[in-house]
């Protein structure tokens, strides 16, 4: 069947199965947009091409599917970088369609071109630059595969204009539905070697005082009910980092929470205690181990990892498990089930943690009357005033350490947030993806004030194509974690770090952007206001809950300590460790 | 890829690298070795007998990163085929110099036989200076190089490494 190159393009993306893309048409991608109001593909308009990019992100995160994104060349491409560089570290599946100018005019600076591919290199996990318009199907279907097999992450497609553009010779195509990849040099390897395995489960029968370092990785394979049976059928008590919230049930007997700089002191503690770490899909991250050289000094490591990379590339590993973490979990449960998990006495271990859990549990002081409103108190009313299976995406600082620590995560893919990158900006448009990916339900933005201005304009997105997400605005009129670091670290020397009391109003803000604002300035009128914001499902809403700025994220490990120096809530520093 | 690594008793080492064909192969390697602060010593990059693919022999220095971080990177690239590890004993290495070296009629028998010893070729005779060019192991050409300095080098061009495994440990 002849087609023209944009036509192939759209055709294909729904062949992959994209029902929905973000995006925001320019100069180079225009003739792409032109075949999309005649595709069963819903296009949602950004008003920025980050939040395009944040947007297929929070949509990869909740659903398990590629987002993809179409954004124009030049300035729209350097616009979706920060999400792509955001989705290499995360390993999130994206396919970042972004226009170009014609082919012949590459490398002239002609109006609206960058180096696309050679900019978003090293921020993806492949990148190609189509050439010809025949290309454009199987470059496609090569995109989504790289994307969604092996470690996901991001793929971009830089797409001339001449070869979409129909009024150009150039575009023209023969549609085939059957077309074969090329990928010669692409064999991600899922199994595992049984050697491994059995080696691996020796270990783990005889250790004293195993822990299960679960990552980010768990989510991706979909294993977390793999993992639970191993747990249980072992029970070894489980730590999920702060990419693996929710891949295990915090309300779960084995469950210790978040590990890491500012994991509770119980996550950590164990992990400096263990003699044998299990970490399945995790990948050693400093905000993990704190100072490397200090970190969990009497473990032994078992890895398993869908990246042969990531094994060694941090800590050695005593056992190196290379392949899918659903596949290897589901190994190690038969050879339990087969021979049985041991009968190592676990006993003293077993009293150690629940100790530490007793003496060393998370905590804030509460306010007293007339105190200012406490951040943390807002998230313990939001997480029990609302459904289980409530999605929550955060941008990135305090807020997003209190909402790991103090929401309860019992249901995977309900926390969606910015781990390797840090990405300030992340939360708006990712709750906006994440609850087109999941319409049925509720998702909230626990959002800082800092973060959400660098993104807010999504919002706009959100009441125009009705997305009713809600916001939890932590606002404390700081960039308080790194406020946070210049209390503690910089002799209370305040650079840069206060925004302001006064502006923007943020209920007048919300309001304009066509969602229900209101504002909460004292703890008794929390619950009304988060009762009113569940509610509504008309439009977003917006919560501005006025914070203390003084409160300050604990527990912490300082930069660059060891994780055995973790700094506990001052009510706990003088209590036995 | 290559499935055992062996202990890196030396501190550079060659990796022959199969990659696809294609444009910004080179970039991405080169990339790849720029942002995860590995250094390169030498790089030689030809087109195969197989017109899809490339070689690029590449002589990664190991004091800036291990071997196997190295190659497990490298594969992840998804232009890379296939990754050869040649440990220096047990590869043919060649690597190819073109010198242009002061030479007077008066040291020229002398020059010359210094050549021929090293195995090389005189490309072109000038008035007060020669071409030479000399193909062998990096370690000879290096030698050979170092003989040539008291004589006063014009410009001197060298290709870097390029390998394969003997003969008897080809896989």
């Amino acid at each position: 069947m002849q087609m023209d190159g944009g036509q192939a393009l759209i055709r294909a993306l729904e062949l992959e199965g994209v029902d929905v893309m973000f995006g925001l048409p320019g100069g180079a991608i225009l003739p792409v947009y032109d075949p999309i109001i005649d595709s069963s593909i819903r296009h949602i308009l950004v008003r920025h091409e980050q939040g395009a990019g944040h947007m297929a992100e929070g949509f990869a995160h909740a659903t398990g599917r590629p987002g993809v994104a179409m954004v124009t060349s030049g300035p729209g491409a350097t616009n979706i970088v920060t999400p792509l560089c955001d989705a290499h570290m995360d390993s999130v599946p994206l396919v970042v369609i972004t226009g170009q100018v014609p082919y012949a005019a590459i490398g002239t600076d002609a109006f609206q071109e960058c180096d696309t591919t050679g900019i978003t290199q090293s921020v993806t996990k492949h990148n190609f630059l189509v050439s010809d318009a025949q290309d454009i199907p199987r470059t496609i279907k090569e995109a989504f595969h790289i994307a969604t097999t092996g470690r996901p992450g991001p793929v971009l497609v830089d797409i001339p204009k001449d070869i979409v553009d129909p009024g150009n010779p150039r575009s023209a195509m023969e549609w085939t539905d059957d077309v074969e990849m090329d990928l010669p040099g692409y064999n991600p390897r899922t199994d595992v070697d049984p050697a491994a395995i059995r080696a691996a489960a020796e270990m783990i029968r005889a250790a004293e005082r195993p822990v299960l370092y679960v990552g980010g990785g768990v989510l991706k394979a979909r294993a977390a009910e793999a993992l639970r049976r191993l747990a249980e059928m072992t029970g070894i008590h489980v730590v999920t980092t702060l990419m693996a919230r929710g891949a295990f049930p915090d309300s779960h007997e084995l469950c210790l929470g978040m590990p890491g700089m500012h994991g509770n002191f119980t996550a950590v503690t164990a992990m400096q205690e263990a003699d044998l770490l299990i970490a399945l899909g995790a990948r050693f991250d400093d905000r993990v181990t704190g100072r490397i050289d200090g970190f969990a000094p009497g473990a032994k490591i078992i890895h398993v990892d869908i990246d042969a990379a990531e094994l060694g590339k941090v800590r050695r590993p005593d056992v190196a498990i290379q392949g899918d973490c659903r596949v290897a979990i589901e190994a190690l449960a038969e050879v339990f089930a087969a021979d049985g998990a041991g009968d190592t006495d676990r006993d003293a271990w077993r009293s150690r943690i629940s100790g530490w859990q007793e003496r060393f549990p998370l905590y804030y002081e509460p306010s007293q009357p007339g105190d200012s409103l406490k951040p943390q108190f807002v998230i313990e009313r939001l997480r029990d005033a609302t459904p289980d299976d409530t999605i929550v995406a955060s941008g990135v600082g305090q807020h997003q350490m209190w909402a790991s620590q103090y929401w309860c995560f019992d249901h995977p893919y309900t926390w969606v947030n910015s781990g390797g990158l840090g990405t300030m900006g992340f939360c708006i448009p990712a709750a906006i993806g994440a609850k087109v990916g999941c319409p049925d339900k509720m998702v909230w933005a626990v959002d800082g004030d800092g973060c959400f201005q660098m993104t807010a304009q999504e919002l706009v997105t959100a009441t125009v194509e009705n997305i009713p997400i809600k916001v939890a605005l932590l606002n404390n009129s700081y960039l308080g974690m790194v406020r946070q670091w210049q209390e503690m670290f910089y002799d209370e020397r305040y650079s840069e770090v206060f925004l302001s009391k006064d502006v923007p109003d943020y209920k007048a803000w919300a309001e304009a952007m066509g969602c229900v604002g209101m504002r909460v300035d004292s703890p008794e009128d929390v619950d009304a206001a988060i009762a009113k914001a569940n509610e509504i499902d008309d439009r977003p809403v917006v919560i501005d809950f006025r914070v203390s700025a003084s409160e300050k994220v604990y527990p912490m490990v300082p930069s660059g300590a060891s994780n055995s120096d973790l700094v506990v809530p001052p009510s706990q520093q003088d209590l036995p460790r | 890829m290559a499935g055992k690594f062996h202990v890196p008793d030396y501190r550079y080492h060659t990796l022959v690298v199969k990659v696809e064909n294609k444009s910004g192969v080179l970039a991405r390697l080169a990339a790849l070795f720029s942002r995860r602060g590995f250094n390169i010593e030498s790089l030689a990059v030809a087109p195969t007998d197989d017109a899809r693919f490339s070689r690029i022999t590449v002589v990664v220095d190991l004091e800036s990163a291990p071997l196997e971080q190295i190659i497990k990177q490298l594969d992840k690239l998804v232009n890379v085929v296939e990754i050869r590890e040649l440990h220096p004993g047990h590869a043919v290495e060649r690597e190819l110099m073109i010198v242009t070296v002061e030479a007077g009629p008066d040291r020229r028998d002398e020059l010359v036989e210094h050549l021929d010893r090293a195995g090389g070729k005189v490309l072109s005779v000038g008035t007060d200076s020669m071409m030479l060019s000399l193909v062998g192991p990096p370690k000879r050409v290096d030698d050979f190089e170092e003989l040539l300095h008291p004589y006063g080098i014009i410009e001197l061009q060298r290709t870097g490494r390029v390998a394969l495994a003997n003969l008897d440990e080809a896989d």
